[in-house]
Parts: C-alpha cells; structure tokens; sequence
C-alpha cells in the first residue's frame, strides 16, 4: 500500500494540490469576511449580477465563436477578440447617424435590428477572411504555426482598424426608449438595457443552437468536428464548411459588439477587443472548449463571477480599491481553471482529441 | 500576341483585382498619405509614391512569373495591363472622395470623413497628382500600367542588368529612406559639407540619386562583387583561415565604434536593439528550444526593471541604496525565482493553452503593478523615479553610447551562456522535448527539470534586460510592461528563425532597430509586424536565419520522410 502510493507520488501533484487547497481557502476566507462586514445591501448584489449577467452573454455569444473554431480546427482563433471590435467599432458610425437623425428614437427596434445586421456581416466578412489568408494555407502545419499567425491577424486587424477609423474613441448614442428605465422584479430595479441584452443574448444562443443541431449545414459541422477525413468520405466540403464556421462565430461577434454598445456606451477603440477576447476564451474553456452549451453557461457564469467576485472575495481580505482588479481578477480565473480544470465546468467533448 | 493576352486574361483580371485590393488597402489604412510627407528623392518623389505603387509592381511580378513561357513583348503589354486595372480601385476611390467629401455637408447626418479618416482631400490631391478629377485619373491609371511594366521588368530584363537595376533600385531608395542616418554618419567621418551637398531637408538630391544609382549600376553590371567572392573561394586554405580572422576582428571594431559613427540618436536605438536581442535570447530558449509558447514574457522584463528601481531609487520608494551592480545579480535572481515560480504551475500544460496562461499572467502582473494595492512597493501608477544610473570606476554611464556598451556585454553574455547550452545535454534535452514531450519523458529526460530550467534561464535574461532598461530610463511604469513587448520579442525571434542565434540579432535589427530609425513608421509599426508575422509563417516559417534542425522539424512530414529514406537526413 505505502509503496503503492510512494511509486505514484510526484511532487509536482503535491505542489498542484496544496496551491489548489490555497486558492479555496483564500476564496472561502474572502467570502466569510466580506459577508460579515455587510457593507452591501442585497439590492446591491443583484445589480451586480444582473450586470454580471448582461457582461456575460456578450463574453457568451464572442465564447461561441473560440468555441465553434476550436471544435474543428482544435486552433485557438486569436484574432476573435478583433473580429469582435471591427463589428462594433463599424456599427457606432452607423449608431451616431441613426441617432442624429431621430430615427433611433423614432424606430429604436429597426435601429439596433439595422446595426446587429451590419456589426455581423462585418464581423463574419473578416473573420472568413482571416481563415483564408491566415489559416487556411497552414492547414495540418504544427500547432505552433497558426498560433503564431493568428497573433499576427489580431495585430494586423486592429491596426487595420486604426488606421481605417482613426485612434479615438467613438461612443455609442444612449437609446432613448431604453434610457433610464427599470424593470421592477421582486423589489428590485435592474435597467432594460441589461434585459434587452441577455434576452436578446439568450435568443440569438439558442437558435444557434437549433442551428447547429437541427440544419443540414449543422450536421456538417458536427461531422467535420468529429472527423475531417472521414467527413471529407462522406462528401462533406470541409473547406466551405470550416469556413461557415468561422462565418457563424464571426456573426455572433459581431452582434456581442452592438450590445456592448447598447449595454454600456463608453466608446469603442481598436483595441477594445483584446481583453474581451481572452475573457471570452476564458468562458470557452470553463464551459469546456468545443462545447457549444457550455460555452453560453461559461460566459454568463464568467460575468457574474467577475461582477461580483472582487468585492465578495477580495474586499474581504482587506485589498483597497478592488474595481481596478477587475480583469487581475478575470485573469486569475482563468489562469486558475486552465491548470486545475482545463476540461471545463461540463467535461469536454474533445478530450481525447488534443493530447 | 492578341492570342496570349486572351488566353491569359484571366489571369491578368485576377492579379489586377488582388493588385487593386493592395493599393486600396494601403490607401484606405493611410500609410499612403502618411507617408506622403517624407520625401525621398527631390520633391516630387515621396515614401507614399513607394507605397502607392507595391500593388501594380506586385502585379507586375506575379504576371511575370504566371506567363513565363510566353513571349517578353506580350508579357509587358499584359503587365501593363494588368497593372492599369488594378487602379481601378483607386479610381472609385477617388470619385468617393469626390461625391461624399469634397462636395459632401460635413455637418450632414452621415459625413464620411468622420468614419474613414484616411478619406481626405489631400489623399485626393496625392492620387490625382494634382491634376483634378480627370485629367488625374488618367494619369492614374497609365502610371499604374508602367509601374506593372516595372515589376516585370524586374523579371524580364537580361540577365546582368537585371542584377544592376533590382540593385540600383533598392540602393537608391534605401539612403532616401535612411536619409538621416547616412547623413549623420557622413557627418561623423567627412564634416558637414558632405551631407549638406547630397541631401536636403531629410530628401536626397535627385542629381546625387542618378550618381548613386549609376555606380550601384556599374557595380552590378560588371559583377565585380562575384569577382571578389570567387577571389577569395580562389585563395588557399590558409589564408582564408587568416582573412576570417581579420573579419572578425573588424566586425568586433566596427560593434565597437558603432555608437560614435552614429550620433546620439542612433545610439539610443542601438541600445533598444541590444536590449531586445538580449530579452530575444532569453525567449529563444523558452520557444525556440524548449518549445514553450511563452507570450508574458514581459512579466520578467517587469520584474527585473522593478527590482532595479526598488533596490537603487533614491526616490521615496527605495529600499536600500546598492549601486547598479550589486542590484544587478538580484534582479536576476528574482528573475529566475518568478521564472520558477510561474513556471511551476505550468508543468503539465502545452501548446496554446500554455500560451494563454502565460498571456494571463503577464497581463496579472501589469495589472497588480498599476493598482493601489500594490503602490507602497512598486509606486502604482505613478511607478518608480529617480533610479541611478551605473557607475563605472567613477564615471556616470548617462550617455546613450556607455550603456550601449553595457548591453552589448549582456547580449554577449547571453549568446555565449546559450551557445553553451545549446550543446550540451540540457540543450539536446531541450529540443527532445520540443520535437515530442512524451517520448522525451519515456527517454528518461525529467520534464520538470527541463522545463523550470528555460523557464528560469529564459526569465534571467528577461529580468536583466529589464534591470538595464530601468537604469537607462531612470523612471518605470507600469505602462511600459505591456502585451506588446512579449510580442515584439515573440516576432523578433520569429523573423530571424526560431532557435537561431544570428537571427535574433537580425531579427532585432529588422523590427526593433528599423522601426527606431524611421520615426515614420511609428503609426504602422504594429500593423506591419502583424503582417509579417502571418507572412512569415506562410512562406518562410523557419526565418530568415534558420536554425537547421528546426527547419527540418517544421517541414511537412511528406518532404522529409523520403529524404529520410534515402539518408540524407542532416
């Protein structure tokens, strides 16, 4: 028996194990102290995580695209994040004259209808292009290769972007009809802006997901993810079908940019998809990479716990100014899950497929 | 000749469209316009005409190429042709501007300017050359068609002159695009007359261009650089053992004296490149022999420049008051500790993933260093001022030339410590692992080992670039320590070929020291490196200065296996 263990014992998994009880305990101690402080009150928390919720399903809906890619190519698409920022960074322009018009305010569900369609087709447009000239000649190279190149796509987009749109900040216009107003829910006010997100979020999830299960274009996808070869026997066009893939996923960027604007018109940059893109990926990998539900609970989870996880775990050990630790906290989490649980919250469906 | 344009029509539609892609881009983006103010020959000649016209000469080449067997006079026409029609881009481009921004209401709902920037009248004016709407769309249009005469010129001329004309060509532009530099450095060598004779205002006099290009010419054309080449393979054995020491030699005098032959300015971008060949180094072993994506490497960067100015500030935030030196070796070593500490939890990853946490906690650490939590010890935003410069026998290293020194010392150091270790048995360990983790571990390398080593080996050189840099700078950041130096160090590398020693240097030189040198570029910097990055990997994934084993690895298994077979495996 002592043996037995003594032959499997390996330092490395003992270091792993003791850094994971840490963690725990510093997250537990976090949660105690700051509860028992009651700085705030419960209304507070549930803005927080509706805001959660809301910054979720757009990491949700960017998290699909890593996802969709990843389940066929088995290749992180870098340059996701910046396929995400052309959407939204086109459509403000779009926004600004829409709202200097008055049609925004006249025709506020046609408006955002017109941006979504135009932030998706931007998006799709590049990201299908970005596979073609930067993926798809690599296609079979080592892993390495198209890393490397799609760190490059993600330089070359954004300043592609700056250089097209300029290097300001360009904000989106408030919509009157959501401006200011609440929805009353058991006592609490949550603004309709969040709501309009996440159903709008939830909606465009779902019928991807009737879309991937349900169409013939999806059983291709399915198939391609399975087994290129034996699909490509089966007389699927891998090619093409890759291709709508990275459509797809580009599409749903794209519209993650529009409500970004809707949800919280600071301004968009050309460099406003980088650290989104990471915090999506993040979400890909908690709903374990090539899982396309997971990827919709990862997000959403991922942007309730970075709403409240700063002042719920690190107001409680007594750190200062914690909302500048937001993305140092996002980060964390994402470093934590990719070394203890890179399968993600649900198992991942491509286990076998990456060691 | 009718015939071969039909038949190749096809062909030239394509090119043209792509050609047009190219130049609408690069318009678009602004380089052009950009670079429009920077002359290089005279007046009339800009940096933004070499732009304006890489797509019709682009076009030109690849028509060249495509149309190989016919003959030479139908592939200018289609040259021309194809060249002609990939302004047609830009034509549009131009009636654009004409409708929605010069006659347009900038206060209208939807001005276009406030969306494109780049969409301007003088961009008009630079396409037009001036000559209105008409008149300089025509214009346009034949230039383009020349210049896709040119680029299968480039191809098609005979042979010697050829040679003369690619040469002459590249030499000319070149001292127009490093005007300042050569300038200078006639400066230091001849007085002030010279410089002022051949160049004006940052432009080289066109006369001093026809002189130049006529000797780069004659230079070519008579080959007189095959002569000396086929003179020195000529020699004996001995004396070319001799003649390579003397190259040495002078290669050692000329990194000497380097920094007094160019001035102050350059100096100071001669110091960036030896930093960066440093921390390239450093990489190089982490990716490119241990095989370890590693893309926060700026986090060491930070910690050793951190370090320095905690240990030596004379600020509010200093800790102790050791010199340069004596802080020196502990900035490494916090350097090599993060490098194991980071690197630990690690172990058991691979590939992409490896990548991104590596990202995530470069990006940590940037983060933790801006915020209040953090500013008692590193400063927060307000980093860290007053860090002393090194002191040697007495003798402030303050100018830009001192320190180059220093980090010629250190890139030195770190060649040498990584030559070393390429060949011995860590370094083999190294590539095993690199070429496959699991057999390597069946082979009975210890993997933990291995990898903590490049991680802390890889983070010293890191930690000491950083050191260097903070003692240079006088004042850190936390600004400074951003994403972009990782990929800075991550292309350099990239560019001059994974795992190769020279490349580094070269790869240093290429996007570090060129981008320092042509202030131009600055704005575009980072677009080019994207470019080249996925060009790169395309076409030449194993750099311009490859490194031989791992341009074997990288090559499809399809190529290898049968030189394999036939024993030719190297």
């Amino acid at each position: 028996m002592l043996k037995q263990f003594l032959d499997r014992f390996s330092w490395v998994d003992f270091f792993m194990r003791l850094l994971q009880v840490a963690a725990v305990i510093v997250i537990i101690v976090g949660i105690f102290n700051s509860l028992g402080a009651t700085k705030y009150t419960s209304g507070q928390w549930v803005t927080l995580v509706f805001a959660g919720l809301a910054q979720g399903s757009i990491y949700a809906l960017i998290a699909l695209g890593y996802t969709l890619v990843y389940g066929i190519l088995l290749m992180i698409n870098f340059a996701h994040g910046d396929v995400y920022m052309a959407g939204a960074f086109t459509a403000v322009f779009l926004a600004n004259s829409l709202a200097a018009s008055g049609f925004l305010g006249a025709q506020p569900v046609i408006s955002v209808l017109l941006l979504i369609l135009l932030a998706a087709s931007v998006s799709m447009v590049l990201n299908v292009v970005v596979e073609r000239v930067a993926y798809r000649p690599l296609r079979g190279a080592p892993r390495l290769v198209p890393l490397i190149t799609a760190i490059g796509a993600s330089f070359t987009i954004e300043y592609t972007f700056r250089g097209l749109y300029g290097a300001e900040f360009q904000s989106y216009p408030i919509i009157p009809a959501l401006d200011g107003q609440f929805l009353t829910l058991a006592g609490f006010e949550i603004p309709w802006t969040q709501i309009v997100v996440l159903v709008a979020a939830i909606l465009l999830m779902v019928s991807l997901y009737f879309f991937i299960e349900r169409t013939k274009i999806g059983k291709a996808m399915r198939a391609v993810s399975e087994d290129k070869e034996v699909a490509r026997l089966m007389g699927i066009d891998v090619d093409k079908t890759i291709m709508i893939t990275f459509a797809v996923g580009g599409a749903l960027a794209g519209a993650a940019g529009v409500f970004n604007g809707i949800f919280r018109p600071q301004g968009v940059f050309f460099f406003m998809g980088f650290i989104p893109g990471i915090k999506a990926f993040t979400a890909a990998v908690l709903g374990g990479i090539g899982n396309i539900p997971g990827a919709m609970v990862g997000g959403l989870f991922l942007g309730v716990f970075e709403a409240i996880g700063p002042n719920l775990i690190l107001e409680g050990l007594g750190i200062p100014a914690v909302n500048q630790l937001r993305d140092a906290f996002a980060f964390t989490i994402l470093v934590l899950i990719l070394i203890f649980r890179p399968q993600g919250i649900f198992g991942e469906r491509l286990a076998e497929k990456k060691a | 000749m009718i015939k071969t344009l039909q038949e190749n029509f096809q062909k030239i539609q394509k090119f043209a469209l792509l050609g047009g892609i190219v130049a609408i881009y690069l318009v678009a983006v602004g380089m052009v316009e950009t670079f429009a103010q920077r002359n290089l020959i005279g007046t009339s000649l800009s940096l933004g005409h070499a732009f304006l016209v890489l797509g019709p000469i682009g076009v030109g080449i690849l028509i060249a190429q495509a149309m190989k067997e016919s003959e030479t006079k139908s592939i200018y026409v289609a040259g021309f042709l194809a060249g002609a029609l990939s302004s047609v881009s830009l034509i549009l481009f131009n009636i654009v501007i004409q409708i929605f921004v010069i006659q347009a209401d900038p206060d209208a709902v939807f001005y276009l300017r406030n969306m494109f920037v780049s969409f301007t009248p003088t961009a008009f004016e630079f396409l037009t050359f001036g000559q209105g709407m008409v008149l300089g769309n025509i214009l346009l249009f034949l230039f383009f068609g020349l210049m896709g005469m040119l680029g299968v010129s480039f191809l098609r001329f005979p042979d010697k002159i050829r040679r003369g004309w690619i040469n002459s060509l590249i030499w000319v532009l070149a001292v127009g695009l490093f005007s300042e530099n050569v300038a200078q450095i006639l400066r230091e060598l001849f007085g002030p007359g010279l410089g002022k004779i051949i160049f004006s205002n940052k432009s080289m006099n066109p006369v001093a261009a026809i002189i130049l290009f006529a000797v780069v010419f004659a230079f070519s054309y008579f080959g007189l650089k095959k002569e000396a080449s086929d003179k020195w393979a000529a020699m004996p054995e001995e004396k070319q053992k001799k003649g390579r020491v003397f190259i040495i030699i002078m290669a050692i005098l000329f990194v000497a004296i380097l920094p007094w032959l160019v001035g102050l300015f350059l100096s100071q971008a001669l110091f960036i490149i030896g930093m960066y060949v440093m921390m390239g180094l450093g990489l190089n072993i982490v990716v490119g022999y241990a095989g370890l994506l590693d893309l926060g490497y700026v986090a060491f960067f930070a910690f050793g420049a951190y370090t320095m100015g905690i240990l030596t500030t004379t600020g509010a935030l200093g800790r102790s008051d050791l010199n340069f030196w004596m802080a020196l070796p502990f900035a490494m070593l916090i350097g090599v500790l993060w490098g194991l500490l980071l690197g630990f939890p690690v172990l058991r990853m691979r590939g992409d993933y490896l990548a991104i946490v590596t990202l995530g906690f470069g990006e940590i650490i940037r983060i933790l260093a801006l915020s209040n939590w953090l500013a008692p010890f590193g400063g927060g935003a307000q980093g860290i001022l007053h860090i002393p410069q090194p002191e040697f026998f007495g003798l402030s290293m303050n100018s830009p030339q001192a320190m180059y020194y220093l980090v010629v010392l250190g890139a030195v150091l770190a060649a040498f410590v990584t030559i070393r270790l390429r060949d011995s048995r860590l370094g083999r360990q190294w590539m095993a692992m690199r070429e496959d983790e699991d057999v390597a571990e069946a082979m009975g390398i210890n993997l933990i080992q291995t990898k903590l080593l490049a991680f802390s080996i890889g983070a010293a050189f890191s930690a000491l670039a950083g050191a260097i840099f903070a003692a240079r700078l006088g004042n850190i950041f936390p600004h400074s320590f951003n994403i972009l130096i990782s990929i800075n160090a991550l292309a350099l590398i990239i560019v001059g070929g994974l795992g190769s020693i020279p490349g580094v240097v070269v790869g240093a030189i290429i996007l570090i020291g060129l981008p320092e040198m042509l202030r131009e570029f600055a704005e575009y910097r980072l677009l080019m490196y994207g470019m080249l990055l996925i060009i790169m990997m395309i076409v030449k994934p194993d750099g311009f200065m490859p490194e031989a084993r791992r341009s074997q690895e990288l090559r499809d298994e399809k190529d290898t296996l049968p030189k394999q077979a036939a024993g030719t495996e190297g």
